[in-house]
């Protein structure tokens, strides 16, 4: 793994490197991605998780409308109570990653249609932000259903040889491929 | 220091915070906060994914191994094998994160590098995640209790010891690795 990580350094040929380079070998951030999840089961006892935050920021949302005591009466929401808490930061500070990531390499842009939609789709915002929308609902709602994303399932469940997270690897990609199949067929 | 550190104490959040943003750098420098690498990944045109993923569980899952084996570790924290439940949610995430071309964890990174349309998706995920709690009661009755084995691992599902899996998974890994490239020329 390591000699394919300096195989792709020295390969991708950047004038710049560290944070200012706009990407690094997949191989060196996947050994990365792996060490931090380390570092987290050891220092805090957790698995690296994205979705259930970001259902519990549905119930957040929800409560401004409905009040929290609406809320929490729901039984999902009754045992996954959005409250301010640790995944809320750690969610908070990956976009906040990212975003200082993208500064300093200079990759910062606004986007509305990504070139392979607008290719196989077409090049309107509205139909993009639609497709974004529904797309993202189906999402969290599969991620719920599934008890993980790609993070909780696909990464912290892999890596500790859990049945589930194989199992949900497996299915995700056989329906992004055929998903992929019929979505873009030039 | 007393390991593990509680995640409700300051310690626990600033800690949050820590990984937070080593995990946010790791995404965008993987370019997985890209709409185009994560649906080409589908489309077999760019492995990127599948390379950081699978490097990820390699190094992650012998790490954690060998620090389990060692009693650094409290224990596992596996999520139950509930089949229904991961396989249609499996299936409507392939379709969402085609579609939306996210998942959650890059979309929340992805609306931090200027990508408008990953905002609205998370916007979409927040109704999708209104939606799950309002159908709960009738998921948990008619679709995760359906071939639920509880939370159960590989080697004692397989009765294939840990470390053979490990063999297994790691060299299969490195296989890909090596073929994925010219698969990526090929498709150029």
């Amino acid at each position: 793994m390591v000699i394919f990580a300096l195989m792709e350094s020295s390969s991708h040929n950047q004038t710049s490197s560290g944070l200012t380079a706009p990407s690094w070998s997949p191989y060196v951030v996947g050994i990365g991605i792996g060490v931090l999840s380390w570092l987290v089961f050891l220092i805090v006892d957790k698995p690296l998780g994205m979705s259930t935050e970001v259902s519990k920021f549905s119930g957040g949302v929800a409560s401004l409308f409905v009040g929290m005591d609406k809320v929490v009466e729901n039984p999902y929401w009754a045992s996954t109570t959005p409250a301010f808490g640790y995944s809320t930061v750690f969610l908070i500070a990956t976009a906040a990653g990212a975003f200082l990531s993208a500064i300093l390499s200079g990759t910062l842009k606004i986007e509305t249609v990504p070139r392979v939609w607008r290719e196989q789709i077409g090049g309107s915002p509205a139909g993009r932000a639609l497709g974004a929308f529904l797309g993202g609902a189906v999402l969290l709602y599969g991620a719920r259903m599934a008890g993980g994303c790609t993070s909780g399932h696909g990464i912290s469940g892999t890596l500790q040889l859990a049945v589930s997270g194989w199992l949900f690897f497996a299915v995700l990609f056989a329906s992004g491929i055929v998903t992929a199949k019929l979505m873009f067929r030039k | 220091m007393n390991l593990p550190i509680s995640t409700s104490s300051t310690a626990g959040l600033i800690l949050a915070g820590v990984f937070g943003l080593i995990f946010g750098i790791l995404l965008h420098k993987g370019r997985v906060t890209n709409y185009n690498v994560i649906v080409n990944m589908f489309r077999f045109k760019d492995f990127t994914v599948l390379k950081v993923m699978l490097s990820a569980i390699v190094v992650g899952g012998i790490g954690v191994y060998i620090m389990m084996a060692a009693g650094l570790l409290e224990g596992y924290h596996i999520k139950p094998t509930n089949v229904a439940g991961l396989v249609i949610g499996g299936a409507l995430f392939g379709i969402g994160m085609v579609v939306y071309g996210y998942c959650p964890g890059t979309g929340v990174a992805a609306v931090a590098t200027g990508s408008v349309h990953a905002l609205i998706g998370f916007l979409g995920m927040l109704v999708g995640g209104v939606f799950y709690a309002l159908s709960y009661p009738w998921v948990k009755a008619h679709i995760l209790n359906v071939g639920d084995f509880g939370k159960v691992r590989l080697p004692e599902a397989s009765h294939i010891p840990e470390f053979i899996w490990w063999i297994v998974i790691a060299a299969g890994s490195v296989f890909l690795f090596k073929i994925l490239p010219k698969a990526e020329k090929q498709s150029e």
